[in-house]
C-alpha cells in the first residue's frame, strides 16, 4: 500500500492572470482520497483556478503550469478528453430529462448494455438513499436530492480527479453538512483525488486536508 | 394613481382606463390579423365549391376538385410542393443546429453572425436569381471551369436550374432560410445556460455538438420551434423562389395554383381555389410529417444521451457545419456580384470568365420604368412598416404580448399559414365587393405580414431592457406615457429602427400578395423583377434584381447610421 509518488494529482507552478495582473500561483500535490482545499475571497481565482484544471478557461484569462494525473500530462489535452469531472454551485440537472435520464448522461460508455446501464444507474440511486427515483422530473426534487444527483451522476462518469466549485455554498447549514460529508466519503472511497474551492472555513476544516489560502496579498 | 385622479376630476381612474385601452389595441391587432385570414379562407372555400355569385357560381358543387384531380402530373406537383418543404427546413435546420453546437459562443460564431446577418434583408427572389446566374449551364460556376476542365465552348443542355427533383430550388430556399433560422436562434440563446451546460458535458467527457445536443438543444428547439413550422410553410408554397428555381412541367403545387389565378379565363378561379384548398392540405400534411419528425429525433436524442457514448472528438463534423454556414452565405454574395457584373455587361459570350466590355445601358434603359415600381415599393414598405412599428411598440407597452397570451398565436398565424391560401380569397372578396385594386388595401394586406416580423425583432430588445430605468423614473414622478417616450423609446432607438428595417425588408420582397392584390395594376420592384424571369434577359434581371436588394438594404443602412447621429456624444448608446 505504498503510493508511488506520482499518484494523485499534481499541479505544477500552476499561474493565472487576467490583464497582466497575476491572481494566483500555486504547486500542489493532492494524492488518491485527499482533499486539497482553495480558499480564498471572491474574485481571487478560485473558479478560474478549476476552470484552467478542467480546460475551460474563459481567454480573457491566462493560465501556464503542469497538471499531470497519476503521471500523465493534461495540459493541452481538450476539456472533454480529461475527464475531470466537476461539481458546480448548482446541481445543473437537465430539466428536459428525468432523473435517472441525467444520470446515464453521466454514465460511462464503458458500459453499453441497456439494461446493465439502467441498473448500475439504479444502484446509484439506492447508494444516495433515492430508490425509485429513476423516473423522476428533477424539478420535484429537494435541494439535497438534486445535490445528490448531480454527485451520482459526475461518479458514474468514471472521473480521473473531482473538481468542487462552493458546491455547498446554496444549501442551508444542516444540508451543508450532510451533502459535504456524503461528497468527501464517496470521493475518498473512490480514491479520487479532490480540489474544494471555498470562501467558508467549516468547508476547510471538514475537509481535513492541505489548505492553500490565495488572493490574500492582493487584497492588502 | 390617486394624484392622477386628482389631476383629472371626470376622467375615469387611471387604473380603468389602462385595462379598457389594453383590451382595445389588442383587440383591434387581432381583428386586423384574423378577419382578413378568416375572410380571405372563406373566400377560398366557397369558390372551391362551386359558390361565387359574380361568376355564376350559385350551387354547390364538387366537379372543380374534379376537375383539379383530373390535371396533368398532378401528383408530381404535390411530390415535389412536398419534399421541398421537408428538405428544405430539414437541412437548414440541421446545419444551424450544428453550427451552433459546434461554435456557440466562440468568436468564430460572432464573425459567421456577421456574414449571415445580412443575408436576412436580401429578398428570395433577389438571391435566387443569383443563383440561377452562378449555376446555369451559361453561369459563372460552368465559365470558371470552361473549357479547360470541361471542354464545353458552348453552354451544355442541362436542365439547371430547373432541375425537374427541384434541388436547385431547395439550395435557394436553404440559403435564405438558413439564416432565418439563425437569427432567431441566436435571439433564443440568452434565455439557456448555455456556458453552464457546455462546461458540465465537456467536464463529464462529451464532445461539444454532442453534449451541446444533449444537454441544451431541447431547450432551444422549444423556442424556435415557431419559426421553424413558419419555414415548413413557406417553402411548401413559395411561388417566386419555385418560379425562378423550380422545375417547370410540372411546376410545383403553388406555382400552378398562381398561373390558374392570373388566367385570362376568370372561370379557372374555381379551378384555383380548389387547388388553394389543397395546397392548404398539402401544408399540413407537411407539418404532421414535421411533427412526426420532431417525436423520431427527440427518441433519437433520448437514446443518444442514455448511451452515454461521448463523441469527444467532433472537429470534422464541427468544421463541416462552419464551412456549409460560410459556404451558403458566400453563394449569395457571390450570385450577386454577378448579378451586378451581368447587369453593366456588354457582350458576354460564353466560356469568358468576364464580359468583353462594360456599359451602363441595361440601368439607363431600366431605370425610368422601374422608376414607378421603385416609388411604389418605398412608399408601400415604408408605410407598412411604420405603421407596424407603432402597433409593435402599442402591443408591447400594453404587456398584450406576453408568451401563452392569445394574442401571440394569431401574429403569427400569417407566417404559419400558406399565403395563397387566404390572399387568394381576399383578392376574390375584394372584387366581389367591389374593391379595385388600390393602395391602401394592399398597404392593409402588407400589413398583416410585417406586422409579424416587426413584433419578432422589437420583443426581444424590449424585455432585455433593465427595469430598473423605469421604476427609477416612476418614482422620479414620471407618468406611464412620459417613461415610454422620454426614456424606453429613446435607449430602444436602434432596436426600434432594426424592427422597422426589418418590416421594411419583407413588405419589399413580398411577392404573391403583391402580385393577386394589385392585380397587375400595382406593381412593385419585387413583381417586376419575378416577372422578368421567364423572358431571360439577363441584364434587365442583373438590373432588378439589384434594385430589389438595394431598396431594403437602404433600410438597414439607415437603421444602422441614425443612432450614430442621433446618439454622437453619448459612447453607450453606440454598438
Amino acid at each position: 500500500m505504498t503510493p508511488k509518488t506520482t499518484d494523485g494529482l499534481h499541479l505544477e507552478t500552476i499561474s493565472i492572470a487576467l490583464d497582466g495582473r497575476t491572481l494566483l500561483s500555486l504547486s500542489a500535490h493532492v494524492r488518491p482520497g485527499e482533499i486539497l482545499t482553495v480558499m480564498g475571497p471572491s474574485g481571487a481565482g478560485k473558479s478560474a483556478l478549476l476552470a484552467y484544471i478542467c480546460g475551460f478557461l474563459d481567454p480573457v484569462f491566462t493560465g501556464s503550469g503542469r497538471i499531470l494525473i497519476d503521471g500523465g500530462d493534461l495540459t493541452g489535452i481538450a476539456a472533454e478528453k480529461r475527464r475531470c469531472g466537476m461539481l458546480f454551485q448548482d446541481p445543473l440537472l437537465f430539466p428536459h430529462l428525468s432523473v435517472g435520464g441525467n444520470l446515464l448522461f453521466g454514465l460511462t460508455p464503458s458500459i453499453a448494455q441497456r439494461d446493465q446501464r439502467r441498473r448500475m444507474v439504479e444502484q446509484a440511486l439506492i447508494d444516495v438513499e433515492l430508490e425509485g427515483f429513476y423516473d423522476r422530473d428533477p424539478a420535484t426534487l429537494s435541494g439535497g436530492q438534486k445535490a445528490r444527483v448531480a454527485l451520482q451522476r459526475v461518479m458514474l462518469s468514471a472521473p480521473r480527479l473531482l473538481l468542487l466549485d462552493e458546491p455547498f455554498s446554496k444549501l442551508d447549514s444542516d444540508l451543508r453538512q450532510q451533502t459535504r460529508g456524503l461528497i468527501f466519503a464517496r470521493a475518498k472511497s473512490a480514491g479520487l483525488p479532490v480540489v474544494l474551492v471555498t470562501h467558508d472555513q467549516a468547508d476547510a476544516d471538514a475537509a481535513g486536508g492541505p489548505v492553500i489560502v490565495i488572493g490574500e496579498d492582493n487584497r492588502r | 394613481m390617486e394624484r392622477r385622479t386628482e389631476d383629472h376630476p371626470g376622467r375615469p381612474l387611471a387604473n380603468g382606463k389602462t385595462v379598457s385601452r389594453r383590451f382595445s389595441l389588442s383587440g383591434v391587432v387581432l381583428v386586423m390579423i384574423g378577419l382578413p385570414i378568416l375572410a380571405g379562407l372563406a373566400g377560398t372555400v366557397g369558390p372551391a365549391f362551386g359558390l361565387l355569385p359574380a361568376l355564376g357560381g350559385d350551387h354547390l358543387t364538387l366537379s372543380h376538385f374534379a376537375e383539379l384531380a383530373a390535371q396533368p402530373h398532378l401528383l408530381r406537383s404535390m411530390q415535389i410542393s412536398f419534399s421541398t418543404a421537408i428538405v428544405t427546413t430539414g437541412l437548414s435546420l440541421a446545419i444551424v443546429m450544428l453550427f451552433t453546437a459546434g461554435y456557440a459562443g466562440t468568436r468564430m460564431f460572432s464573425r459567421i453572425q456577421h456574414l449571415v446577418s445580412p443575408l436576412l434583408a436580401i429578398p428570395h427572389a433577389a438571391a435566387a436569381f443569383g443563383l440561377v446566374f452562378l449555376v446555369a449551364p451559361s453561369g459563372l460556376a460552368m465559365r470558371l471551369v470552361s473549357p479547360d476542365l470541361t471542354g464545353y465552348v458552348s453552354p451544355p443542355d442541362w436542365l439547371v436550374p430547373q432541375d425537374p427533383l427541384g434541388l436547385t430550388m431547395m439550395a435557394g430556399l436553404i440559403v435564405k432560410e438558413m439564416p432565418f433560422l439563425f437569427l432567431v436562434t441566436l435571439a433564443a440563446l440568452p434565455q439557456v445556460p448555455l456556458l453552464q451546460a457546455r462546461q458540465l458535458s465537456a467536464s463529464l467527457g462529451y464532445g461539444r455538438i454532442r453534449g451541446f445536443l444533449i444537454s441544451v438543444w431541447p431547450l432551444l428547439y422549444r423556442q424556435i420551434r415557431l419559426p421553424v413550422f413558419a419555414v415548413v410553410a413557406y417553402a411548401s408554397s413559395v411561388v417566386d423562389v419555385a418560379m425562378i428555381l423550380g422545375p417547370a412541367l410540372p411546376a410545383p403545387l403553388a406555382v400552378r395554383i398562381t398561373e390558374w389565378m392570373a388566367d385570362s379565363d376568370l372561370r379557372m378561379r374555381f379551378l384555383a381555389s380548389a387547388g388553394a384548398l389543397l395546397q392548404f392540405g398539402l401544408t399540413m400534411a407537411a407539418m404532421v410529417t414535421w411533427l412526426a419528425l420532431e417525436q423520431i429525433g427527440s427518441v433519437l436524442l433520448r437514446r443518444m444521451s442514455g448511451s452515454g457514448v461521448r463523441k469527444a472528438d467532433d472537429r470534422l463534423l464541427r468544421r463541416s457545419a462552419c464551412a456549409v454556414m460560410a459556404l451558403s452565405a458566400g453563394l449569395v454574395f457571390l450570385g450577386l456580384a454577378t448579378l451586378l457584373v451581368w447587369s453593366i455587361a456588354g457582350l458576354w459570350p460564353f466560356p469568358a470568365l468576364l464580359p468583353d466590355s462594360f456599359t451602363l445601358q441595361p440601368w439607363l434603359r431600366a431605370l425610368p420604368q422601374a422608376g414607378v415600381a421603385i416609388t411604389t415599393t418605398i412608399s408601400l414598405a415604408g408605410s407598412s412598416a411604420a405603421i407596424a412599428l407603432l402597433l409593435a411598440i402599442g402591443l408591447l407597452w400594453q404587456g398584450g404580448h406576453r408568451d401563452g397570451h392569445p394574442m401571440g398565436s394569431v401574429l403569427y398565424l400569417p407566417l404559419i399559414m400558406p399565403q395563397l391560401c387566404f390572399v387568394f380569397g381576399l383578392q376574390i372578396l375584394s372584387v366581389t365587393l367591389g374593391f379595385a385594386a388600390s393602395f391602401p388595401l394592399l398597404l392593409f394586406v402588407h400589413l398583416i405580414f410585417v406586422l409579424p416580423y416587426v413584433v419578432l425583432s422589437l420583443s426581444q430588445p424590449w424585455r432585455a431592457l433593465d427595469r430598473r430605468y423605469e421604476t427609477l423614473a416612476a418614482g422620479i414622478g414620471k407618468s406611464p406615457l412620459q417613461i415610454l417616450l422620454q426614456i424606453r423609446l429613446p435607449m430602444l432607438t436602434r432596436a426600434c429602427l432594426t424592427a422597422f428595417a426589418v418590416g421594411f425588408a419583407v413588405s419589399a420582397g413580398l411577392y404573391l400578395p403583391t402580385l393577386l392584390i394589385g392585380a397587375g395594376r400595382i406593381v412593385t420592384i419585387t413583381t417586376e423583377a419575378v416577372a422578368l424571369s421567364s423572358g431571360g434577359d439577363r441584364r434587365a434581371i442583373g438590373v432588378y434584381a439589384l434594385l430589389q436588394t438595394l431598396v431594403p438594404f437602404g433600410g438597414f443602412l439607415i437603421a444602422s447610421l441614425v443612432p450614430h447621429l442621433l446618439f454622437r456624444g453619448r459612447r453607450a448608446m453606440r454598438i
